[in-house]
């Protein structure tokens, strides 16, 4: 059936048909890269998100929560290799996607420029910036890179603790003592804003939107997205007795969603270009870690060499 | 010192006893055995599994999936290897 | 019995029980504190694969903590939380070994630190678990199981670095020599043990010194790194004398929970 058909329309008719496209596929060259662009900018999010929150590991007020933060710091880490390894269908190495990330050459989440400064921090993490993730990742799980697809859906069996864990720790704060409640309505005041930014630019002014949709990799636009966000955690900062911080919040019966306020867009400009408060902090993180573990690498490499040596010169014995 | 030296390994997973081994995804490891150590590390968290298998990415050899036409295709037209093919009297049809 | 008699044995049975909380307490120590160094590595480890299995061995410790500190709180009976012994206490009152509480160092030093407190958890877990302590017992049927794989491990990470290159055999090496003064403290046995010893619920770690020994030889040799002489030996951590190092660690595992005493988390 696919007989007489060019590649570029026999794979436009896999897309077109809801059929995934497997890594040994043809792909038309944009597809292949806007892909590796794309999933490998979700697996350094993954990775750079385990700082922030990594940050208040060693100093989790109480045992479950330390227990509980590490593992969930740590399904970030899982979540990062699980899209590495995804990436690495399409032909690029692990070593190229981690020199393009401490380059600067891809990106990651903006969000995780901005700083943990405080136990709350931690909450609205988990709460609002996994929440804005899962929005995303949910609807990823439909995307039409098969490798991609399977990733996601993992993620997201594993990703829906991180949120409730966050939203517990707000609750708790919020509930607690007046000291606990205003360092949540802190945490809250500040994530809030730029979690609805996770979605990306308005949908007119996305650079790569229109193709990723075209192509299936992208399923709802960001604005949609966004707006499912929006309509969900409204509800949410109810139940903590938390106060909104979108002031222009309304709901609109008419559209069935809430019309929200204007986001600051050049806030989110100077942050990505930049002037976050961690922007640096995090890629130096990273490139000393990769550093400080590069003769770790170079003894293991240097031991496999040695242990072949070895089985070789056995076998020509034995033979 | 690169991670490219480092072999990549495709890892099976079989959830639980009586199913098949499920490809869950890939890892760098210098050798099978640290590569089963990392699958397990890394893949069963969540007791996702009670049987590993990891082999080197390498050494799988693959179908071309866009061959698919020439590679499967052929079996398309021997539907009396299903048990549908066959109308039994709905008596006996639960066979 | 008359009641001088029923008088001793109640008396007894509480100073068994006094000592088991303080002996479940310097083994939740033990395990808070080495798996908060492994916690440490979070986010800073040599590539993401050994990250991810960093974490699991900080994780297993922590739950160990958690299990020690449950009990000694519940045999305790005076409405203490895991979190108390945790966040509200001191240095001082703290009675982890030495060893645990070091800092996490480069690669080659935590590496070196779990195989010489693996093996010997190894030894110590197989013989717990026949405590007469029923959950003593249970948590070290638990933890060696984990234990096992932890060494499994260690023992693989040893090899590779002790016989790897120059600088990874150099550092494996200088790890050695700064750690092996701290295991002496290991196979020590004070007043308190002595008596849980005696009633089987504690094990007498002074046999296991030759087995750990012959062990951690056999696996350093392999890697092709020397087993140092017994020459220097640091001691104190059961008595709550610490490193200076035990301090900072507590100041910032204990600091949100100190700042805002009394509340929930």
């Amino acid at each position: 059936m696919t007989d007489g058909l060019s590649p570029e329309d026999n794979f436009m008719r896999k897309i077109e048909a809801g059929e995934k496209i497997e890594p040994k596929d043809w792909m038309p060259e944009a597809y292949r890269k806007n892909l590796i662009r794309q999933i490998s900018q979700h697996a350094h999010s993954e990775v750079i998100g385990m700082q922030p929150e990594g940050n208040w590991i060693t100093r989790a007020p109480s045992l479950r929560r330390k227990a509980v933060l590490l593992s969930k710091v740590q399904d970030e880490g899982g979540h990062g290799l699980y899209l590495y390894s995804a990436t690495e269908t399409l032909g690029i190495s692990r070593e190229e996607l981690i020199s393009a990330l401490q380059d600067g050459s891809a990106k990651y989440a903006s969000i995780f420029n901005y700083p943990s400064q405080t136990w709350a921090d931690v909450g609205a993490i988990g709460w609002l910036v996994d929440g804005a993730a899962i929005v995303n990742q949910v609807s990823l799980q439909r995307t039409s890179y098969g490798p991609y697809a399977r990733a996601m859906i993992r993620i997201c069996k594993e990703e829906s603790f991180h949120q409730r864990q966050g939203y517990e720790i707000m609750l708790v704060l919020a509930q607690g003592s007046p000291e606990q409640h205003a360092m949540a309505q802190d945490a809250l005041n500040r994530f809030y804003w730029p979690s609805l930014m996770m979605f990306g630019p308005h949908d007119a002014e996305s650079a790569h939107s229109a193709r990723s949709m075209q192509w299936k990799i992208k399923r709802e636009t960001n604005d949609d997205l966004r707006q499912k966000f929006v309509d969900q955690t409204a509800q949410q900062i109810e139940v903590l007795g938390l106060e909104h911080p979108d002031k222009d919040l309304r709901w609109n019966e008419a559209r069935g969603h809430y019309d929200f306020g204007a986001l600051d867009w050049d806030e989110f400009y100077n942050v990505i270009n930049g002037n976050g408060y961690a922007n640096r902090q995090r890629i130096e993180h990273h490139v000393q870690a990769h550093e400080e573990g590069a003769w770790v690498r170079a003894a293991m490499q240097a031991y496999r060499d040695k242990q072949r040596v070895r089985q070789q010169t056995t076998t020509q014995v034995a033979a | 010192m690169s991670q490219q030296t480092l072999d990549l390994y495709e890892v099976f997973i079989r959830a639980r006893r009586g199913l098949d081994h499920k490809h869950v995804g890939s890892l760098h490891a210098e050798d099978p055995e640290q590569a089963l150590e990392y699958a397990r590390d890394v893949y069963t968290r969540r007791s996702e599994g009670v049987s590993i298998w990891v082999v080197r990415s390498a050494a799988i050899s693959a179908s071309q999936e866009d061959d698919s036409a020439s590679f499967f295709d052929p079996s398309d037209d021997k539907p009396y290897r299903h048990a549908t093919y066959y109308k039994l009297p709905q008596a006996v049809d639960s066979m | 019995m008359d009641n001088r008699e029923a008088h001793v044995a109640d008396s007894q049975a509480e100073t068994l029980r006094a000592a088991t909380v303080s002996y479940a307490v310097r083994l939740g120590d033990d395990a808070l504190v080495l798996g908060h160094r492994l916690s440490e590595w979070c986010s800073r480890g040599p590539f993401l694969e050994e990250d991810l299995a960093l974490q699991n061995v900080a994780l297993d410790y922590l739950g160990r903590a958690r299990m020690y500190y449950s009990y000694a709180a519940e045999l305790e009976g005076q409405g203490r939380t895991e979190d108390d012994f945790a966040y509200r206490r001191d240095a001082r009152q703290f009675s982890n070994l030495l060893i645990h509480e070091l800092p996490r160092g480069d690669f080659a030093f935590t590496m070196v630190r779990q195989l010489l407190v693996d093996v010997f958890n190894t030894l110590w877990l197989e013989q717990m678990q026949r405590s007469a302590d029923q959950t003593l017992a249970g948590v070290a049927a638990k933890g060696i199981k984990e234990t096992r794989y932890h060494l499994r491990r260690s023992h693989e990470w040893a090899l590779r670095l002790g016989d790897g290159t120059p600088e990874s055999q150099q550092r494996m090496q200088q790890a050695v020599a700064d750690l092996w003064g701290y295991t002496h403290e290991m196979f020590e046995m004070d007043t308190l043990e002595q008596s849980l010893v005696a009633a089987g619920i504690a094990v007498d770690p002074r046999p296991l010194r030759a087995p750990w020994l012959q062990q951690v030889t056999s696996i350093l040799t392999q890697a092709t790194l020397s087993v140092p002489q017994d020459g220097w030996a640091v001691r104190g951590g059961r008595s709550g004398y610490h490193t200076e190092n035990l301090g900072h660690l507590l100041m910032e595992l204990q600091s949100v929970h100190r700042a805002y005493p009394g509340v929930s988390w």
